[in-house]
């Protein structure tokens, strides 16, 4: 029997001793496996615990008007993003994450697999522009989200209203198929670059390099310390030759009305107003733009997001006829040319009408002067069969037509100045004679962009001289970015004197009451041109297709200079559906008086003005006393309904004296 | 009784190794907590352990004998505290664990459990005549455990509860448990497993699944085992100066369960290893004591605190470095915790109190 004081079993003593010693030595096991063995290891995971990448956006370059003037400047924005430095699930913490800031849970895990490739240490991009709450919920989640943080970034502000959008174009994330071509292979995914317009011509001046913040941060993601930092290199403005009073001035004239307005100085090329309508508010795109707003401007018939000065290549009609001039009296076949316009003729076996039988007129005895300013038809088809299309082509292939003028800006097109040759290579036939009669008054095959004709038109008021056109002073630009162009900076049309000065007259004489265009006319001021009316589709099947229903309606062009010979400023307003060559010479006239009565007057440059000055972006608006008012950032200042007074005034003027209408 | 009872006898030796283990605590605490919002908590800890010191020599003063006797009504005491918890008990995180008492003092009486289970098995064992248990001794012993474990369970405080087992199994071992009875617990409890899975709540299950396979759930339940080991591993073998998992707060409550990863990171291998030696220290010379001890309740009653001891430390230094899923075991004597000092401290007074009557008789 066995007492109460009966001894426990010894030798079970003795094996808890060695049970507890086996213990140890496994514990110590586990230290060494840790400490020892895989120490390396630990220490990286233990650095990459403490250690965040945080990016310092660079601010875009400002991008400023010929006189300095503000046109597109930043604003302080916040980005919410996602760190990935830490070992948290971002999948697991969406849900949370797209109800704080209004998103998709499903487009945030878009994201998050997006971003896969991209190296731990950049983070990712979730929303731009967040609003107070959001930013709020980012705050408020410190501790529960330590990898949801957010970024000041400046954010474009462009001119409200789509002012200038279609020249200035947007900025957006690069997107995939981007990164995967040549030009932007250098790119990370997340960077806001240039998707259209200067924008995207001069990005790399206006986009600047990020910089890098390297810090000591604890487990809630707070910043403890710093270790180093890459300073932010910010983008460098960009001057445009843009006038802003004059961009004001056309895009009052284009308002409510479709086409393009390109203004430009012959003399060197510089743009110094560019509008396409309708337009878009580059603004959407400054932060993620959604995808109703994107379809609906990439379907919306009139092409917002198309700049029309340079992308829109329509029938030139009778503007075509001062090139057909240059031909006929180059080749010496105008000058003695006089035909009677009895409202049509008859060319290879077919009638062709001129225009004035719709005004129950006829032109009667024409010579070339009277031809252009009253732009008979007739005496157009006649001098189109004289001359043949090849010869045709020739000087209209010189004077720009069916090629690209060499604009700093993306995707312009090349219009159409149709040959035999060309016929042959793009439709394997051969050319009909009759269709040399069509050329001739700028219908048929032929097509050309606003700005071909600027240039064109220009050129031959200049005697010849074609400059390229551009819209950034190539002078100021690093070379590395000068823009490479097939296109030479000068091309010199032969041009004779007598040819030269009869050609600017008889334009003179179109907004006289002699010609196309007599309500354009302006008192005092040396200004000529030519108008343009283009069919959209032939008149038969207008006739056969629609009854007359307007979305065929005839085009209205007019290129006007200012004076007439070697002129300042080349105008070529297009309106589309505008009907009338003369409702295009109004609107043209509008900028070219706005430009006259600024350089008459002289006034006020910006740079006089004291520092407050500064124009945040230019916008315009109706007021209700129907009085347009132009509103900046800072300033705010009138203009008279119908005359674009404006133009005149220097933002400066108004602001400097602090008066506020 | 005899009155011959002299602090001579004290275990002064062990003392200084629970010291030495105390003050490591208290360095650590202070170098854990500094610039946080528990900064001053290793002062608390020092008031802790005086308190300790001064209960384990009032302790070592009663005659275990008489402790003995009275198990009983202690046994009950503590069943009944168990229930007052959990129908009085403050909810905290989901849980019922903790009575509050007047003075803002909270206590957690599954801890004090411990200390009179401790007692109650060794009653039990003590009290045995045969040198082999019969199936009735084995389900007796268990049921004197298992009751209060289940009402632990059901706070639920699977940490604590789990505690208990160790008790429960050092008793039986020594009790004379037959190979036999050992291998059908095994088998019983390999049945259970499944059965257990279903009891568990879904956070305890998480902290399993987590311990099995950190990195899939790495800021959840992992996130814990994740930066804990690379608080050890980043320690290396000398330590890390800057600590810096810790410091920077990666390491969650780094102060209390976590506290033997900060002392890994900070000190590094041959620190932690130190560390590991005094405990080993300790265990041995509590065995010694258990085998010097005057009869057969004596040795179980401190091979029961034997058996506590060892298993917080298995578990909890396991689970510091990824063996063992996160249960909430404090590492006794380091980690801060009032109810945690206060029972190691209580415990070995018992032991003391065994001790100092070796000659006795």
């Amino acid at each position: 029997m066995f007492g109460r004081d009966e001894k426990v079993s010894p030798i079970r003593l003795t094996a808890v001793q060695y049970i507890i010693l086996g213990i140890f030595l496994i514990l110590a096991y586990g230290l060494w496996r840790l400490q020892v063995a895989q120490s390396d290891l630990y220490a990286t995971l233990a650095e990459k615990n403490r250690i965040r990448n945080a990016p310092i956006l660079a601010p875009r370059g400002k991008i400023l008007d010929r006189e300095g003037r503000t046109i597109v400047d930043n604003y302080p924005s916040f980005t919410a993003l996602l760190l990935r430095d830490s070992s948290r699930d971002l999948m697991a913490d969406a849900d949370l994450i797209a109800q704080g800031l209004h998103m998709e849970p499903k487009d945030v895990r878009e994201r998050i697999q997006k971003f896969a490739s991209v190296p731990q240490y950049q983070p990712i991009y979730l929303k731009d522009d967040i609003t107070p709450d959001e930013l709020a919920f980012v705050e408020a989640h410190r501790n529960e989200l330590p990898e949801l943080d957010t970024i000041m970034a400046h954010r474009r502000l462009y001119p409200r209203n789509g002012f200038m959008a279609n020249l200035i174009g947007y900025v957006g994330e690069v997107s995939e198929e981007m990164l995967n071509s040549p030009r932007w292979e250098l790119y990370n995914p997340g960077d806001v670059v240039g998707q259209s317009g200067v924008e995207l011509e001069y990005n790399q001046i206006l986009m600047g390099r990020n910089g890098f913040r390297r810090a000591v941060v604890n487990s809630h993601g707070k910043e403890v310390g710093r270790l180093d930092e890459t300073p932010a290199e910010p983008g460098k403005q960009l001057k445009l030759t843009v006038d802003i009073d004059l961009q004001i001035a056309a895009e009052q004239a284009m308002e409510g009305k479709n086409g393009a307005i390109v203004a430009m100085d012959p003399r060197t090329g510089e743009i110094l107003a560019m509008v396409s309508r309708p337009t878009f508010d580059p603004n959407q795109f400054a932060v993620r733009i959604s995808r109703d707003d994107w379809n609906k401007l990439v379907n919306d018939e009139n092409h917002p997001l198309l700049n029309k000065a340079i992308q829109a290549q329509l029938a030139p009609g009778s503007v075509f006829k001062i090139i057909m001039a240059t031909a006929g009296l180059q080749e010496g076949i105008a000058q003695n040319m006089h035909v009677i316009c009895n409202g049509g003729a008859v060319f290879y076996g077919r009638y062709f009408k001129c225009w004035v039988v719709e005004q129950h007129r006829v032109h009667g005895l024409v010579d070339i002067r009277k031809a252009i300013y009253q732009s008979c038809d007739v005496f157009f088809y006649t001098l189109a069969e004289k001359l043949g299309i090849e010869r045709i082509a020739k000087y209209a292939t010189m004077l720009g037509l069916g090629q690209k003028t060499g604009i700093d800006l993306p995707q312009e097109v090349t219009g159409v100045m149709p040959s035999e040759e060309w016929k042959i290579r793009n439709f394997k036939q051969k050319w009909y004679a009759g269709e040399t009669i069509s050329v001739g008054i700028g219908q048929g095959a032929v097509t050309a962009t606003p700005i071909q004709l600027a240039r064109a038109i220009g050129g031959i008021a200049s005697g010849g001289l074609l400059r390229r056109p551009h819209v950034a002073f190539p002078e100021q630009l690093p070379a590395n970015i000068r823009p490479v162009s097939t296109v030479p900076d000068e091309v010199r049309v032969p041009l004779d004197p007598n040819n030269w000065e009869l050609i600017t007259d008889a334009m003179a004489d179109v907004v006289n009451p002699i010609g196309t265009a007599p309500s354009a006319h302006l008192q005092g001021i040396d200004f000529a041109g030519k108008t343009g009316s283009a069919q959209t589709i032939s008149n038969l099947a207008k006739a056969r297709l629609v009854n007359g229903k307007s979305k065929f309606k005839d085009n209205g062009w007019f290129v006007g200079v200012e004076p007439r010979r070697n002129p300042e400023i080349v105008v070529c307003a297009l309106l589309e559906e505008g009907e009338h060559g003369y409702l295009a010479a109004r609107v043209a006239s509008q900028v070219i008086k706005a430009y006259v009565d600024k350089q008459r007057r002289q006034p006020t440059k910006i740079a006089k003005g004291n520092g407050k000055v500064e124009v945040g972006a230019v916008w315009s608006a109706a007021d209700e006393d129907a009085q347009q008012t132009v509103r900046g950032g800072h300033f705010l200042m009138s203009l008279s309904g119908k005359e674009p007074t404006l133009a005149t005034a220097a933002p400066g003027i108004n602001s400097v004296l602090g008066t506020r209408y | 009784m005899s009155r011959y009872v002299s602090f001579r006898d004290f275990d002064w030796l062990l003392l200084v190794f629970v010291l030495l283990i105390c003050a490591l605590g208290v360095v650590e605490i202070r170098s854990a907590t500094a610039h946080t919002k528990f900064a001053g908590a290793h002062i608390k800890q020092i008031y802790w352990i005086i308190g300790g010191l001064g209960g384990m020599f009032l302790m070592s003063l009663v005659n275990y004998q008489v402790l003995l006797d009275r198990v009983h009504w202690f046994y009950i005491a503590a069943i009944t505290s168990l229930i007052a918890v959990m129908v009085f008990g403050q909810r905290y995180l989901g849980a019922r664990r903790w009575i509050k008492m007047p003075g803002g003092v909270h206590f957690q009486p599954s801890e004090w459990v411990k200390l009179i289970l401790i007692i109650a098995v060794a009653k039990y064992f003590a009290d045995l005549q045969q040198r082999e248990l019969s199936w009735g001794d084995f389900v007796k012993a268990g049921a004197i455990v298992g009751v209060p474990l289940l009402l632990v369970l059901a706070q639920p405080d699977l940490g604590t509860a789990l505690t208990y087992i160790p008790i429960a199994v050092m008793g039986l071992f020594l009790g004379g448990l037959r190979t036999k009875q050992a291998l059908t617990v095994l088998v019983l409890a390999g049945v259970m497993m499944p059965v257990a899975w279903h009891v568990l709540k879904p956070y305890q299950r998480d902290r399993l699944t987590s311990f099995l396979e950190p990195e899939a759930d790495s800021q959840g339940s992992g996130y814990q085992v994740i930066q804990s080991k690379i608080a050890v591993g980043s320690g290396g073998l000398w330590g890390s100066e800057a600590g810096s998992q810790t410091h920077l707060s990666f390491l969650p409550v780094p102060q209390t369960d976590f506290i033997f990863a900060a002392l890994s990171e900070e000190h590094g291998f041959v620190g932690a290893l130190g560390a590991l030696l005094l405990y080993f220290i300790v265990l041995m010379r509590l065995t010694q004591n258990a085998q010097t001890a005057p009869d057969r309740a004596g040795t179980f009653v401190v091979m029961g605190v034997v058996a506590v001891l060892s298993f917080h430390v298995l578990v909890n230094v396991g689970m510091v470095v990824g063996f063992m899923p996160v249960t909430g075991i404090p590492l006794p004597l380091m980690s801060y915790g009032g109810s945690s000092v206060l029972f190691m401290f209580l415990a070995l007074g018992i032991v003391m109190n065994v001790r100092m009557r070796r000659f006795v008789n």
